[in-house]
């Protein structure tokens, strides 16, 4: 039995150990808070074999920081790096970068600090201390949480009128003394070796000044960064903190620091924030609202918050409107009288073309004047755009408070133009611009000393703040990612930008693995074998697996037979992942902030480590392998008479590709039971999707495409094609969807307050409002959407037999009309709103593919508990928790689907750049309009999936009533371009001559040649 | 339901437990909020005869949970109608000090959750008190809550088994009650009031000699598999709790029998009453 004791608290310790404040609540009552705290002295200082700490017990934590220290020019006898909460909120790039490796004690009230101020900085200080723990392992760097305000001497006391910021300054204070003098006298006095120092890292002046008072080594980060080694690089990192006292740095994140700080006396650009205090009443009030803030796609100047409380999103045009919001923040809108409520543009204004020359130092008189230039011009845009029949009046606002700002760090490249010419090659700290990859960012402001080398790159660059004298954020440099345009500099940037996690696994999750690592095999059948129990051999069953040609995570396979009373028997064998994923072991946590497996073009960010996925989970053929298994028994009609749920061991016949699959099916001399019971599969199948699509499911289209490849080393993409559907691929889909379906019923069954189960909400009548109104005008049809069976019946309807592609258009706008589906917790919401639209299904989950999404390992485990096999871990019970978790998997699930897209597109661009050299100039191709704009038209290009913009630099006449713009011709008369109608375009890469980004251009060639327009 | 809240906390109602919660019950480095590891037990203070006016009386504070209980009787019924011929009744009050909480509050004598409350206690030590000894007579238990950090009952009832010990009342055993809670896989033990919010969590009575379980309360949802670890701990803690409690009983004798012996050798620092 483990040990029971009392914490005894000594008399005298009684002031020591209470806290207790008041605090006033929304309705203006008082509550007293009264906390209690103990203090230990068997806190540990996390130093490798310190003489004084090595008897504490410390439960699965090994001293992360080496005993001498880390090596800096002021210290000669090495030193700790002690740093204070600003340090970590203001320089996590620092802590991060690859070449810094001071070890780093994080004091408890830092910890503290920083997950109040910002939550995604603790989860990076939270990781940072993981691997810190790495790292001092092996003897480098390294990094230890010290729990300081339990730690008898180093805990402290409010004293009467200090505020909390000073109370935490003087615990970090005290604990950076304790620690000197606690080293120090771990080390014998006679010692050859000298203790090394314990640096108090801040940059607060009050808090410097106080330090050195009490004779603790104390510096400020750039000084202390200019002494390290590798200070070169570290340097640029720094973010664009000057040294300020701490409550003004507080004051600029609430109201802004008002023409002080570094802007000096220069005009305010912008207004200032209103006070959080007043915001967060407006909101309550509801006089202000709140929401994401999403800039337009089209044009910079204009964006939209959508507000929860209205319910409708709220337009925000204009530079001064939009108040520095970036994209991703959480704002405070304060609405306009409806009287001034606009339209969204209906113009392409594109950021770069508009502000090309604008200088990035950006204090001479010559660049006021541009920024007077530009601000005219943009007024006049914004106005002109909003300028559009009342009908489509958005209700219209402008920011006046950011309630959150969600920055990260954005892929970036440098803007050579931004370069001082004379200093193109000097080593001189410069200001350079840098444009963000995704186009809705503004540009950023940053000094580096390294600008020469980084023109051509792809950087990746933090924002650290935005004054209202600036018309551009500031950010520093955080690190170089290659050339652009390379694969490995691109590919880095995809999974950045939709920040999905591509870390190597560490040793912890890779500790998780069965101990066999490649040999593990599937334990011989015995009375009393674990793996055995409770499961059914299915060794003998004719099973296959049908999957996607070059497929390594083979996560299903099948099998079907006649059975005596004329019914059949099917079955679907899903890979038994959570027989090696245990929950809450590091590889679960792993797994379940990864959430799924990213798919790019060229490389696989797994969910799982490869031994799982290409290996023990892989349902390969003529191995054993241990399998969930779903199996039914249809009548020949494919109506479920019963379904059982049961663990297994199967021993896969043979995987077919679709294609392998397809001509076995067809070639009607094989008669093998394979072949016969892939027949038969294939029969059920065709009636399960009958009686789907009969219930009303969607078959909508997305534009997917395959990148064809020259051969598999090369990888140089030789040309686009799109994705062939065979009978096969719709066979897997069909008995995927029945598993999925079967499971989900169970599970919900058994748990209905946390079963994880999929949904797609039927989308908003208002989003299909564009596209009906479009359809009617244009070509007379119509959309009904009252339901998913009326709008697939519709759908089918819109059929222009002249343009055989156009049903295909259609689907693909109408899918951008939808939701997205999402995962959800049985107990989070009604019974009513389980349904999944587009599969017209009353319930659906995820069961299916274990090895690369998590919900489904999560769907295993209480699918397991369901059917009694083992006993539900103890987590999966707490609906918050599940939430969380599937919080998570949701957003990484959207992220990996945008990611794989990105890098889709990134590989047509870069075929087309192939095309275009071996054919001779641009790539003609057939294009559909699907918008058009009062100087421009967007088409889509369906063989390559590829939507591009033509804009026309000459006045055109543009009629939004029938989505049509008139151009004229060379000859004199009028062209008419309206949505819907079929275009060519010639389509090339072209790269920005100051960014070096690549840029898809199209222009049309057919009907009319938009050139010299 | 709002006394529920506030008294024990419970996590269908509360606010803090929603996925926005900052508080971390337990942190990496195996610390709870207040700086204790997982099994260890608040600071536990007891003092007996705190009230000399009553027949039996004890004060005991777990951390900053703090519960005077006074014992009167055995003695005639009050109220004739409810004695019992072969047996004494057992009467259970409870009374909150408005300050004890988070929010000042005067708690009326016919409180719902108050009386609910009186009602486990009473049920708690029935069995346990050798009511059979003193027919048509009754004893009552007055508990008073000055201060609430938390572990409300298993403060009530440890102070309740002192103040019958006190009084001399004969009993099976001591009753010694604790907490425990769950986060994650991760039992607790003696829970504080924010901890209570935010955790599911039990509170058991044992009569740590005979290993028998007069009470659990539970008024959180748990899973049946994770409920067995807690009971089990709880007990044990009960167990400990128990030897703290029998120290303080042990002292104080020896304390009295000292001042019988000698009568005037009483120290200086033993401030006692001399007239029992």
């Amino acid at each position: 039995m483990v040990e029971i004791t009392i914490r005894k608290r000594p008399a005298e310790e009684e002031l020591h150990a209470q806290r207790k404040f008041f605090r006033k609540t929304r309705r203006g009552r008082v509550i007293k808070v009264l906390r209690e705290r103990y203090l230990r002295t068997d806190i540990g200082c996390g130093v490798a074999h310190c003489t004084l700490c090595s008897h504490l017990p410390a439960p699965d934590q090994q001293p992360a920081l080496p005993r001498t220290g880390t090596p800096h020019a002021h210290f000669p006898a090495g030193h700790h790096l002690l740093p204070d909460t600003n340090a970590f909120l203001h320089q996590m790039d620092l802590f991060e970068h690859p070449d810094f490796a001071a070890s780093v004690i994080v004091l408890q009230t830092v910890v503290e600090e920083v997950r109040h101020r910002s939550l995604p900085l603790w989860n990076r200080l939270k990781n940072l201390v993981r691997n810190g723990g790495e790292q001092g392992a092996e003897g480098a760097g390294g990094a230890w949480v010290f729990w300081n305000e339990f730690r008898e001497e180093t805990a402290v006391v409010r004293e009467e009128g200090e505020g909390p910021n000073d109370l935490n300054d003087r615990a970090i204070r005290n604990a950076a003394s304790w620690y000197n003098a606690h080293v120090a006298s771990s080390f014998p006095a006679r010692a050859s070796v000298r203790a090394p120092t314990v640096v108090l890292l801040t940059d607060d002046a009050a808090s410097l000044s106080l330090a050195s008072k009490a004779q603790i080594p104390a510096m400020s980060v750039r000084a202390y960064v200019a002494g390290l080694p590798h200070a070169q690089d570290l340097g640029d990192v720094l973010a664009a903190y000057a040294s300020t006292s701490r409550g003004e740095a507080e004051e600029g994140q609430g109201a802004g620091q008002s023409g002080r700080g570094r802007g000096g006396g220069r005009k305010a650009l912008y207004d200032e924030y209103w006070p959080a205090g007043t915001v967060e009443a407006g909101v309550k009030s509801g006089r202000l609202f709140q929401g994401f803030f999403n800039p337009s796609q089209y044009n910079y100047l204009e964006g939209f918050v959508n507000s929860q409380a209205l319910g409708r999103p709220i337009l925000v045009i204009g530079r001064a409107d939009l108040n520095r919001a970036v994209s991703g923040d959480i704002v405070a809108v304060e609405l306009y009288p409806e009287s001034q409520w606009k339209a969204p543009g209906d113009e392409v204004v594109d950021q770069e073309q508009t502000l090309a020359n604008d200088d990035a130092s950006g204090s001479e008189d010559e660049a006021a004047e541009t920024e007077r230039r530009v601000a005219l011009r943009e007024l006049r845009d914004a106005r002109d755009t909003a300028r559009r029949h009342p009908l489509e009046r958005h209700p219209t606002g402008r920011v006046v408070g950011v309630v959150k700002r969600n920055w990260r760090a954005y892929v970036c490249h440098l803007d050579a133009a931004s370069l001082a010419s004379s200093a193109r090659t000097a080593q001189a700290q410069q200001t350079v611009f840098a444009t963000p990859v995704a186009a809705n960012l503004p540009r950023i402001r940053l000094r580096t000393r390294q600008a020469p080398q980084l023109v051509g790159q792809k950087i990746v660059v933090s924002i650290d703040r935005w004054d209202v004298t600036s018309r551009y954020p500031e950010g520093h440099f955080v690190r170089a990612l290659g050339k652009a345009e390379s694969k490995e500099a691109e590919q880095e940037s995809l999974l950045l930008e939709y920040e999905v996690p591509y870390r190597a696994f560490g040793r912890a999750i890779l500790d998780c693995l069965p101990k066999e690592g490649e040999d593990w095999v599937v334990p011989p059948k015995e009375a009393g074998s674990v793996v055995w129990r409770d499961r059914e051999d299915l060794r003998d069953t004719i099973i296959c697996s049908i999957d996607p040609p070059g497929c390594q995570d083979i996560d299903d396979a099948l099998h079907a037979f006649p059975l005596p009373n004329g019914n059949i028997q099917a079955g679907v064998h899903i890979a038994d992942v959570s027989h090696f994923v245990l929950p809450e072991n590091a590889m679960d946590s792993e797994a379940a902030a990864r959430g799924t497996t990213v798919y790019l073009v060229d490389k696989r960010i797994d969910m799982l480590p490869s031994l799982l996925g290409t290996n023990l989970c892989s349902l390969r053929p003529f191995v054993e392998r241990l399998a969930f298994s779903v199996i039914w028994e249809l009548t020949p009609d494919a109506k479920i008479v019963n379904v059982r749920f049961t663990k297994s061991v199967i021993a896969s016949k043979a995987a077919f590709t679709y294609k392998e699959a397809q001509t076995r099916k067809d070639d009607l001399k094989q008669k093998d039971p394979l072949t016969e019971s892939i027949r038969l599969l294939n029969s059920l199948a065709q009636k399960l999707r009958a009686g789907r699509m009969a219930a009303g499911a969607l078959n909508l289209a997305s534009p997917e495409v395959r990148i064809q490849m020259e051969s598999p080393e090369s990888s140089d993409p030789i040309d686009v094609e799109q994705k062939e559907l065979l009978e096969t691929n719709s066979l897997v889909e069909e008995f995927m969807l029945l598993a999925n379906i079967s499971v989900a019923a169970k599970i919900q069954e058994t748990f209905p307050q946390t079963a994880v189960l999929r949904r797609h909400m039927p989308p908003p009548a208002s989003n299909f409002e564009m596209l009906q109104d479009v359809l009617m005008k244009r070509k007379s049809m119509s959309l009904d959407i009252s339901s998913s069976g009326a709008l697939a019946a519709s759908l089918d309807k819109c059929v222009d037999s002249a343009e055989p592609s156009f049903n295909i258009l259609v689907r693909i706008m109408a899918t951008r009309c939808m939701r997205p589906a999402e995962y959800f917790c049985a107990g989070s919401v009604s019974r009513e709103t389980f349904g999944h639209y587009g599969l017209a299904s009353p319930i659906y989950t995820h069961f299916t593919s274990p090895i690369r999404r998590y919900a489904d390992v999560l769907v295993h485990r209480q699918l397991a508990a369901a059917i009694d096999y083992t006993p539900l871990h103890a987590s999966l019970h707490s609906r918050q928790h599940m939430e969380r978790i599937l919080n998570v998997v949701n957003r990484r699930h959207r992220m990996a689907q945008m990611a794989s897209r990105a890098s889709i597109e990134f590989y047509v661009a870069l075929s087309l750049k192939g095309r275009a050299e071996r054919e001779g100039g641009g790539v003609r191709e057939k294009a559909f309009i699907i918008r058009a704009f009062r100087n421009g038209v967007a088409v889509f290009v369906s063989k390559l999936g590829l939507e591009g913009l033509v804009t026309f630099k000459r006045e055109i006449s543009f009629d939004p009533e029938v989505y049509s713009v008139k151009v004229p011709s060379p000859t004199g008369e009028q062209v008419a371009l309206s949505v819907f109608d079929e275009v060519d375009v010639e389509i090339s890469v072209e790269k920005d001559v100051n960014t070096q980004r690549g840029k898809v251009k199209m222009v049309l060639v057919h009907p009319i040649d938009s050139r010299s327009l | 339901m709002s006394e529920m809240e506030e008294i024990v906390g419970s996590p269908f109602l509360n606010k803090l437990s929603g996925p926005e919660s900052r508080f971390e019950p337990l942190n990496s480095g195996n610390l709870r909020s207040d700086g204790r590891r997982p099994l260890e037990l608040r600071s536990f203070e007891a003092e007996l005869t705190t009230h000399p006016s009553a027949d039996g009386s004890a004060s005991v504070s777990h951390g900053l949970t703090q519960v005077t209980a006074c014992v009167y009787g055995p003695r005639e019924a009050k109220n004739r109608g409810l004695t019992m011929h072969d047996r004494a009744l057992v009467n259970v009050e409870v009374s909150v000090a408005p300050w004890a909480g988070e929010m000042r509050r005067l708690r009326s004598r016919g409180d719902k959750r108050t009386l609910e409350f009186a009602a486990s206690i009473k049920s708690t030590f029935e069995p346990v008190i050798q009511t059979t000894l003193y027919a048509r007579s009754e004893i009552d238990i007055h508990i008073h809550v000055l201060q609430l950090d938390g572990g409300l009952l298993q403060a009530s009832i440890n102070a309740t088994t002192l103040a019958l010990v006190d009084a001399g009342v004969p009993m099976l055993d001591y009753v010694s009650s604790l907490s425990a809670g769950l986060y994650h896989t991760t039992a607790m033990l003696d829970l504080t009031s924010v901890e209570e919010s935010d955790l599911p969590s039990v509170t058991v009575a044992v009569l740590p000699r005979s290993g028998k379980v007069t009470l659990v309360s539970m008024e959180t949802r748990l899973h049946v598999d994770r409920f067995e670890e807690m009971f089990k701990l709880a007990m044990e803690g009960g167990k400990v709790l128990r030897g703290e409690m029998d120290r303080v009983v042990r002292e104080r004798t020896a304390a009295l029998a000292r001042q019988m012996e000698g009568g005037v050798a009483l120290k200086e620092d033993d401030k006692m009453d001399t007239d029992l």
